[in-house]
């Protein structure tokens, strides 16, 4: 049995039939080809497939494609627009302060913490590692993706290198 | 690591879910964060899965009479950023913060948590220390079953599959209560090795007039000591009262042993937890009755 879904993702509106055992995690890197969206565990802990339901981080690896129906999905393919060749500032601030290595945590932690933009200033390095704590990274040791992440919050291009208290 | 097949259903309100339901081999899908770890692993194989997640009916959090009401569909997250629950029943804005990682939360219901009754969870002890009420919508009316008598072991609850968790009741907190939530896992945003949630009751004269301690990872299912609590009520909740009571209900646990902890370990921290959560929800009911007096 397959069903319909229509699905706003990254702003387009698709509609396809499913069967409702497919994953969201599936759904947007086989039949969509986004294949941005990692996936490492398949049971929600390493936060490598994480994207934005309606607004909100999810692991796509726990949601079927049918629960999105009428919903709006973002995946970090939405932060860049390869026409115009610039990147979000969140992904400039990771690339100057070495934030990845393998990169394959890094669309997990950009769609989480981007969520997080209104309030990154404010952010202490334990809030931020509190909200680092859902996304595994097996190379960088977080040091640098805490450091990226205060520089994106600071006013400026994102470049500076965010100090680590 | 992919589902084995099913059919699916999204029904808009409650009597819907229960048709839905009456069905065999039916299963309700609330948050996913759960369930669909096990249907990957294929450790459940339902033929129908009933998404209640559209039942708009489940989804709130108000006050009525100075009691809280949550539909079983509300999120952890929303849980966690509610100022009424933050100012009414810290316990449970504390708790709730311990549930896994912000994503998990943004999915995850507190229904779904409850009628999943995994042992280490921080919800059915929070809702044991607040004596809480769960109504149940059944295919022949609504029943409410009182926190004490709803989880029954590993993962089994007083819920039958056709029935439906629909809201959580909690009770008014009169003023002169603290509240305390502590839990120590291996690392932030796993499950609970031990932990100990804590409501306290004080008169005018800062006596003890009610107390609920609530075990997390002591057994099968959350425990409430009454060894602990029988001696906290009447007294004033000094150290010393404090200390002895942790003492007498620490004699009658028996907590399991795992690849994560012994049983000897688990004990020790639960002692731990239970002094200082005892001592900090004290100091919080004394403040609380100031706060109240000042106030006036
Ligand atoms: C990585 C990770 C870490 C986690 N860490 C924690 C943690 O530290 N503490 C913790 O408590 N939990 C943790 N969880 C689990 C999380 O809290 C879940 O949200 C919760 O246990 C289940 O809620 P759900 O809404 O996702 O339910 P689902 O997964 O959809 O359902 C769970 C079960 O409850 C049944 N069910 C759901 N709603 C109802 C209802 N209204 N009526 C009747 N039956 C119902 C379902 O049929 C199913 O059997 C974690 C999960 C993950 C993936
Ligand atoms: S692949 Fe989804 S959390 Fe690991
Ligand atoms: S950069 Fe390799 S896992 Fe994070």
């Amino acid at each position: 049995m397959t069903m319909h879904v229509d699905v706003e993702i990254n702003g387009v509106r698709h509609r396809r039939e499913v069967e409702p055992r497919t994953l969201l995690s599936d759904f947007l890197r086989h039949d969509l080809g986004l294949t941005g969206t990692h996936v490492g565990c398949e049971h929600g802990v390493c936060g490598a497939c994480t994207v934005q339901v309606d607004g909100r981080p999810v692991r796509s690896c726990l949601v079927l494609a049918v629960q999105t129906h009428g919903r709006s999905v973002r995946t970090v393919e939405d932060l860049s627009d390869p026409e115009d060749d610039v990147m979000h500032p969140l992904q400039e601030a990771f690339h100057a302060n070495h934030a990845l290595q393998c990169g394959f945590c890094t669309p997990g932690i950009l769609m989480t913490i981007e969520a997080l933009s209104a309030d990154l200033a404010e952010m202490s390095d334990a809030a931020i590692l509190e909200a680092l704590s859902g996304n595994l990274c097996r190379c960088t040791g977080y040091r640098n993706i805490v450091c990226a992440i205060r520089a994106a919050g600071e006013p400026g291009d994102g470049e500076g290198t965010g100090s680590w208290a | 690591m992919k589902p084995a097949p099913f059919d699916y259903i999204a029904p808009t309100d409650i009597s819907g879910v229960l048709d839905a339901v009456a069905v065999e081999d039916a299963k309700i899908l609330a948050g996913g964060q759960s369930l669909v770890p096990m249907l990957n692993f294929r450790l459940a194989r339902p033929a129908l899965l009933v998404d209640i997640t559209r039942v708009h009916d489940l989804r709130h959090l108000r006050r009525v009479d100075g009691r809280l009401h949550i539909g079983a569909v509300t999120t952890h997250t929303d849980v966690e950023h509610s100022p009424l629950v933050r100012e009414h029943w810290p316990l449970l804005s504390d708790a709730v913060r311990h549930i896994g990682h912000s994503q998990i939360r943004n999915a995850g219901t507190i229904g779904g948590s409850l009628a999943h009754a995994d042992p280490a969870a921080e919800l059915p002890a929070v809702m044991l220390a607040l004596d809480a009420q769960m109504t149940i919508a059944t295919g022949s009316g609504n029943r409410t079953v009182p926190a004490r008598d709803f989880f029954h072991g590993y993962l089994q609850t007083a819920l039958a599959p056709d029935e439906l968790l629909t809201e959580i009741v909690l009770p008014h907190l009169p003023t002169g209560s603290g509240a305390d939530f502590s839990e120590i896992a291996r690392r932030s945003g796993d499950f609970a090795l031990a932990g100990v949630a804590v409501q306290l009751q004080t008169s005018t004269d800062g006596i003890c007039t009610s107390a609920a301690v609530a075990l997390i990872g002591a057994g099968p299912v959350p425990l409430r000591s009454h060894a602990a609590e029988q001696r906290l009520i009447g007294s004033e909740l000094t150290s010393g009262d404090i200390a002895e009571c942790v003492q007498s209900a620490c004699l009658g646990l028996n907590p399991p042993a795992d690849l994560h902890g012994s049983a000897d370990y688990r004990r020790r921290i639960l002692a731990a937890q239970m002094q200082a959560g005892l001592e900090r929800a004290a100091m919080l009911a004394t403040a609380d009755r100031r706060g109240h007096d000042h106030a006036r």
